[in-house]
């Protein structure tokens, strides 16, 4: 169910009537369906699965995370 | 940023392993839902790294392990009606029916073709207008969006020769009924991260009061799973049971709406059956009023289906984190994963595929599974 | 291509005379006998054969035709052994377009030509339209292994190191690349390559190298639990030192691919002493073949039979013998 991987968009374009653009995973560019997030811009990330966009990842918020975790004590040594 | 190897820095790894450590002081036992979460704990080597008195278990959490055998048996009937181009996620492929499988099927003859996205089945249908062209519309709520959209497209684009052949389910349903089983072991629930990317966190608080669970919804780079069973962890050790998420930059309490607002157009609730473990109400979606000309269902009726045989196959137990796979009396015997008789041990993340990997075939109460 | 171009007659004449003749140009094919005859050497004889069966037949890096001489040349090298003569034997579908048929055919001339092999000996047969697959080819090969060369699977030993030639997984995503209903875009081409040349120069640098492989289908998985099974020992990888590309690694992230179960076409794992180690790495990145190489393990008498890999975030994994060809998945 859980197959989803980050992918930044290059381009927006429509087909058919339908949003798609192409995301750039880290090298690799596929076109992928954004109706589920019609507003996302260039240069921003999406969450990818089975083709389509189903959220937009927050930066501010993963960097919140990554702070968090670096302020935890490491293991005695 | 590219938020994956941030996620996968082994010294914040370190940190939050030491940090549960810290936390824990009794025996706990945490489900994580989705196979994905499943594939990233084996694939990176997690649960042999947490402290023995963490114990994980593997729920059903996979569309190979939980779609239903009768439901295979439809997908094989189908495929092999002369002149269907049957498309499907390249996961269902080795899933056994009661007597063969689509790949089985598909070197006998049947066209089954795998695609990444139910888009290009719609496509297909498109480029053969002179066939059927049917997609095996499994998942979870991840998938729901896809294969939501696929049918309006379909019938905005008028691609009348297009069916779905509906097998989506729900995890909340699935976790209530897990924890109203009789010899529930499990404490605390990691929840899947990208089904609450879609669906938000709404059906969760309800479960966890109702049941006293702590729910953390969770990522699934080690790091977000590591951090996902610490809160879990820290909450069982003060007897909490909150929703929690741990998983912001990906999922909302609400979560999206645009994906919301296409399931709901094209889905309504159904109940399911979920192989190994029965029927559970209103687990699944099937297509509304509106959209019931692309069930593949109405489109191919079956009048036989092989009768789903009782198996001896126990993996609905393995799946509940009952039983342990060398318990079972088939393990490593009849079912191997070269010869699987049920879904955990088909999926790669399946627990019995996970034991037999590691040659693991004597019983013990650890689920450390890597070679020590 | 139609069924009357394999029948034996006119076509197929033509097609012999006109196409594969002069591509892969050499007097004792053009002897048209029903043999070839070829002088006998004084030490071993190396001989193999494969079947090439590809989708698409044209990839980005090369085509089966590459595939098909590259591929059994590698087979004689990882037994050290000079690759000298091939055999072609082709199966072709009705339909095939002659265009392709002598892309392909090209393709093995000149990568016989890169390799220093000849074709001395082939068929054609067609058969009717079937799967698509177009075109299948055996090959056949010989190769003269020198005195005193003894590589093997079941020859590894606890302490021994394990090397591969450079990065995995290229030739496997490309071709996934532009497989149909999959395609995706990225800077990926297949490595199929002749690796005779660096294994020679690795021999030279060490007479005591125990085993060589090329880890074509099942990838690296399949080939360190061949030689963990046949040789009765332990494997620990790890998986930070196993050099893939990122593309390679992105490409198998969107799909669910282990890249360590990818097919490999110009790539060799080597298990070697661990007092030669170091001077084999060196040769080895002296060659074009070789330039990204690197240690990646080593055997062990522990857990014996199984590979283990060492994750990037200290766990550990068993890899697993792959059951078969990997398929795109969504969970």
């Amino acid at each position: 169910m859980c197959l989803a991987i980050p992918g930044r968009v290059t381009t927006l374009f429509d087909q058919n009537g339908i949003r798609m653009g192409t995301l750039d995973f880290g090298g690799v560019k596929k076109d992928v369906c954004l109706a589920c997030v019609p507003d996302i811009g260039i240069g921003e990330y999406a969450i990818v699965h089975a083709g389509f966009a189903i959220g937009r990842l927050d930066e501010a918020a993963a960097l919140d995370s990554l702070r968090e975790f670096q302020a935890m004590e490491g293991a005695a040594p | 940023m590219k938020y994956l190897a941030e996620f996968r820095d082994p010294d914040l790894a370190s940190r939050l392993l030491a940090a549960i450590r810290r936390a824990v002081t009794r025996s706990w036992v945490i489900m994580e839902v989705c196979g994905g979460q499943t594939h990233s704990i084996l694939r990176h080597g997690i649960d042999e790294l947490l402290p023995p008195e963490v114990e994980l278990v593997h729920g059903p959490g996979c569309p190979v392990c939980v779609t239903a055998q009768e439901t295979v048996d439809r997908a094989l009937m189908i495929a092999s009606q002369p002149g269907v181009i049957f498309c499907s996620f390249g996961d269902m492929l080795r899933v056994p029916g009661s007597t063969t499988d689509l790949l089985r099927a598909k070197s006998e003859g049947a066209d089954v073709r795998v695609v990444y996205s139910p888009l290009d089945a719609v496509r297909i249908a498109q480029e053969n207008p002179a066939r059927e062209v049917v997609f095996f519309g499994i998942g979870f709520e991840t998938t729901a969006p896809a294969n939501a959209f696929a049918v309006q497209a379909a019938q905005r684009l008028g691609v009348s020769n297009f069916s779905l052949l509906a097998a989506q389910v729900r995890v909340p349903p699935a976790i209530e009924a897990l924890l109203a089983s009789p010899g529930n072991r499990v404490q605390a629930f990691l929840a899947a991260g990208h089904v609450c990317t879609v669906m938000g966190c709404r059906e969760y608080p309800s479960i966890a009061e109702g049941h006293r669970v702590p729910i953390v919804i969770t990522g699934f780079e080690p790091l977000d799973i590591l951090e996902g069973i610490r809160r879990a962890v820290v909450q069982l050790e003060s007897e909490e049971h909150r929703v929690e998420n741990a998983f912001e930059r990906s999922a909302t309490f609400e979560g999206n709406p645009a994906a919301q607002a296409i399931i709901e157009d094209v889905f309504e609730s159904t109940d399911r059956s979920w192989r190994g473990i029965g029927v559970i109400p209103n687990s699944g979606w099937k297509l509304r009023e509106e959209y019931r000309s692309f069930d593949a269902e109405g489109r191919f009726p079956c009048s036989e289906l092989p009768r789903s045989a009782t198996t001896a196959c126990r993996s609905g137990e393995v799946l509940q984190g009952r039983l342990k796979p060398p318990q079972c009396p088939l393990f490593g015997k009849e079912c191997t994963p070269r010869t699987p008789l049920g879904a955990t041990m088909v999926s790669d993340e399946g627990t019995c595929a996970a034991y037999h990997r590691a040659g693991r075939f004597t019983p013990d109460t650890a689920t450390h599974h890597a070679a020590s | 291509m139609t069924l009357a171009h394999g029948g034996g007659g006119q076509l197929s004449a033509e097609l012999v005379e006109h196409l594969f003749i002069p591509a892969f140009h050499n007097a004792t094919l053009a002897g048209l006998a029903d043999s070839a005859i070829l002088d006998r050497p004084s030490g071993r004889i190396a001989f193999t054969t494969d079947s090439y069966v590809v989708r698409p037949l044209f990839f980005p890096g090369g085509c089966i035709g590459d595939l098909a001489v590259n591929g059994t040349v590698n087979d004689l090298a990882m037994c050290g052994a000079e690759p000298r003569h091939l055999s072609a034997a082709f199966i072709l579908e009705e339909g095939l377009l002659l265009a392709d048929l002598a892309g392909i055919v090209r393709r093995m001339a000149e990568a016989a030509r890169n390799a220093g092999v000849q074709i001395v000996a082939g068929d054609t047969k067609v058969v009717e339209r079937s799967r698509g697959d177009g075109c299948h080819i055996t090959t056949s090969g010989i190769g003269f292994v020198a005195d005193g060369v003894t590589l093997g699977p079941n020859r590894a030993r606890p302490g021994d190191v394990i090397l591969v030639s450079g990065t995995l997984g290229d030739h496997g995503m490309a071709v996934m690349s532009v497989r149909e209903g999959l395609q995706f875009e990225a800077v990926i081409r297949s490595d199929t390559a002749p690796l005779h040349r660096l294994v020679r120069a690795m021999l030279d640098a060490s007479a005591d190298i125990r085993c060589l492989r090329d880890p074509t289908r099942g990838g690296l998985a399949a080939t360190l639990n061949e030689i963990a099974r046949q040789s009765r020992v332990g494997i620990i990888v790890d998986d930070s030192s196993i050099p893939v590309r990122t593309e390679v690694r992105s490409a198998c992230e969107m799909l669910g691919f282990d890249p360590l179960m990818v097919a490999n076409e110009g790539k060799l794992v080597a298990v070697v002493p661990l007092d030669r180690a170091n001077d084999v790495l060196k040769r080895m990145r002296r060659e074009p073949e070789g330039q990204d190489a690197a240690v990646i393990g080593r055997v062990t008498a522990e857990h014996p039979k199984r590979v283990v890999v060492r994750t990037g975030i200290g766990g550990s994994r068993i890899l697993a013998m792959p059951l078969g060809e990997q398929l795109p998945r969504i969970c």
